[in-house]
């Protein structure tokens, strides 16, 4: 098991009060497991990536526990969490195109990143991974404005996992770029996988057709919780959350028209997080809700790997 | 690179001549009679003698000539390096006037601009991120830099100079030594020049702390420096990277803030009765001594364009995204 998440729960402060954005998930990833986190902009998948790293100033770790390797990650300490950044837990982050510093020569900067964390750079090795990423060596020599966005991309993931860690998050890295590029990135992403680069990966992205090529088991979130977890092939073809199977029936599938029939949607919003009334946060917008869905449902193993969190799978 | 220096050397050409035409025009177009009052100086009583002298003036100083002529003239005698003859401090060249003052003026400007530049960045930088210091420190720049050249160094002047008169309130050097290369007469400069000095940087101390402090927490916010903390970098690192690429931006600070600083030094220097280019160019004024005015304007512009240039090359140095714009970018 490389990783362990339980009962995670992280808040954002704010003038208001706290925003629940990420309240009670729990879930385990094995070695060499790719998992998917999909849901829609506010569930909670972003903070849950940022939670494993680095919170950010206005994030609070207010309970639960992740361990990695059989070490308890101290994310809620700052300094204490810099030692297994990097070396345990990378991040390929959302923003790649403006990760590097502008001003220093991209090999330089590798060498200063490296040396600060005290370890030694291995010049043959980053040359293979390079042209693992067909991009040529003399890159380093080069400043990041030199590089085009997909090259500048690639030289990220390079780095983000040149000390092999156990866990790799990458947060919706495929967004910005074209449907080609993206395709190139999770195979990319698969080869780092399949060659030990990295033992785990958590895939965080909004698409979840996607997300499908990639990963092994695709979880979903719902307004900072979890709705459901299972192998992807399940998640895509027969899901039992409510907001599961409208999501995937909100998709456009190859080689249907839409003339007659107008892809839907998901009619409402998601809760505010401010201060979630307590029950199910999807039972506004659900149409199997029923009285039972004022109460909590709790997350149940329905089937082997396959978790759901609604009254009405279980 | 070739064509943007090109550019850039155009553009300072252009620069250059328009501020020598209207160095030229605006003293002219001042009211009164140069001439005039040279010869109320020279207390001539008969009509004839003065006449005579009135002609002798016009004619050495070419304002017998019609306008343009003068103008023409005035461009040539540049290129020969001739600045004319002072009308204030007759018959004196105002070449001897200016290398005698320039010197003062220097001393003053170039330690004050790039003390105030490098202090006022490191003190900026460290009021990002200590909270007792950013609370001091920007109250206190934002009083200096909000007080006025001339203000402070009258307050200097009045409380260190006439009240506790630790310091000298005028000139140079003191009156009663001659200038020598000694180290009593050395002590006696440093001694009389540490108040126009210290007016001057404190006042523009206050303007690069604020405005270093303010990229600094821009820099420490973006991207790269998120990035540089997820991948677990120690805030030392982190820091570097941040001041580095604040620095630039004070760059160009520096020198849009050039002209602005040599006026304010000018300014001091009268406040201070210091023998530099801003006391010859109040004497100037008042007696319309078109040449001195010019010489001097010309010094401060072609020193303005100068430091310009310099700074326009170690931007280039410095920023590698600006060279990269004059090769074009690669694949």
């Amino acid at each position: 098991m490389t990783l362990e998440v339980d009962d995670l729960r992280v808040y954002y402060r704010t003038l208001k009060g706290d925003v629940q954005a990420l309240d009670g998930v729990s879930f385990p990833l094995r070695d060499g497991e790719i998992l998917g986190l999909a849901g829609e902009s506010g569930c909670g998948k972003t903070t849950l990536g940022k939670a494993l790293i680095r919170l950010d100033g206005r994030m609070k770790h207010v309970g639960g526990s992740v361990t990695l390797d059989g070490q308890v990650l101290p994310i809620g300490d700052d300094a204490k969490m810099n030692p297994y950044r990097f070396k345990h837990v990378s991040l390929i982050p959302q923003y790649s195109m403006s990760a590097m510093n502008p001003t220093r020569k991209i090999g330089r900067m590798v060498r200063e990143l490296l040396e600060s964390r005290r370890e030694k750079l291995d010049l043959d090795e980053l040359h293979n991974r390079l042209d693992l990423v067909e991009l040529p060596k003399d890159v380093l020599g080069k400043y990041p404005i030199e590089l085009s966005g997909g090259m500048k991309q690639r030289m990220v993931m390079v780095i983000s996992t040149l000390l092999n860690p156990s866990l790799l998050i990458a947060d919706e890295i495929t967004s910005a770029l074209d449907v080609s590029t993206q395709k190139a990135v999770v195979t990319t992403l698969k080869g780092f996988r399949d060659r030990g680069f990295v033992k785990s990966m958590i895939f965080i992205t909004h698409d979840i057709s996607l997300t499908n090529q990639l990963a092994d088991t695709i979880m979903v979130m719902y307004a900072g919780k979890l709705a459901e977890k299972a192998p992807a092939s399940t998640v895509v073809n027969a899901p039992k959350h409510p907001y599961t199977q409208l999501l995937i029936s909100s998709l456009p599938e190859v080689g249907v028209r839409y003339a007659d029939k107008r892809l839907t949607g998901i009619p409402g919003n998601p809760p505010s997080l401010l201060k979630p009334e307590p029950g199910c946060r999807f039972r506004d917008r659900c149409p199997l809700a029923f009285e039972k869905c004022a109460e909590d449902p709790p997350p149940v193993e329905v089937e082997k790997d396959h978790v759901v969190a609604c009254w009405k799978a279980a | 690179m070739r064509r943007y220096f090109g550019r850039k050397l155009l553009i300072y050409g252009l620069t250059f001549f328009m501020a020598v035409t209207v160095n030229w025009l605006v003293p002219r177009l001042m009211p009164g009679d140069p001439v005039a009052s040279m010869l109320a100086r020279a207390r001539v009583a008969q009509p004839e003698a003065q006449e005579a002298l009135r002609v002798y003036y016009n004619n050495l100083f070419g304002f017998d000539l019609p306008w343009w002529q003068q103008y023409l003239n005035s461009w040539g005698s540049l290129f020969r390096g001739d600045f004319g003859i002072s009308l204030w401090a007759f018959p004196t060249p105002v070449a001897d006037l200016l290398t005698r003052a320039v010197p003062y003026s220097l001393a003053l400007l170039v330690p004050s601009i790039l003390l105030s530049w490098v202090v006022g960045n490191r003190l900026g930088a460290l009021a990002a991120r200590r909270k007792v210091l950013d609370n001091t420190v920007l109250p206190v720049s934002y009083v200096l830099t909000a007080t006025p050249y001339l203000w402070l160094a009258a307050l200097m002047a009045w409380g260190f100079g006439v009240v506790w008169g630790i310091f000298p309130v005028a000139g140079g050097y003191s009156f009663s030594m001659t200038p020598s290369l000694t180290w009593a007469f050395v002590a006696d400069l440093f001694w009389h020049w540490l108040l126009p000095f210290a007016s001057l940087f404190l006042v523009a101390l206050g303007g690069w702390a604020i405005g270093m402090r303010n990229v600094i927490i821009y820099e420490l916010e973006s991207d790269y420096a998120n990035y540089m903390s997820a991948l677990g970098a120690p805030q030392k690192l982190i820091r570097r990277y941040a001041f580095r690429n604040a620095v630039l931006p004070q760059i160009t600070g520096l020198a849009l803030q050039l002209g602005v600083l040599v006026a304010g030094a000018l300014v001091t220097e009268i406040v201070f009765s210091y023998p530099g280019l801003g006391s010859l160019i109040l004497a100037a004024i008042q007696n319309k001594d078109f040449f001195l005015l010019q010489g001097a304007f010309l010094f401060i512009v072609l020193g303005v364009l100068i430091a310009n240039f310099i700074i326009d090359v170690v931007y280039v140095i410095v920023d590698p995204r600006t060279r990269v714009g004059m090769a074009g970018a690669a694949a």
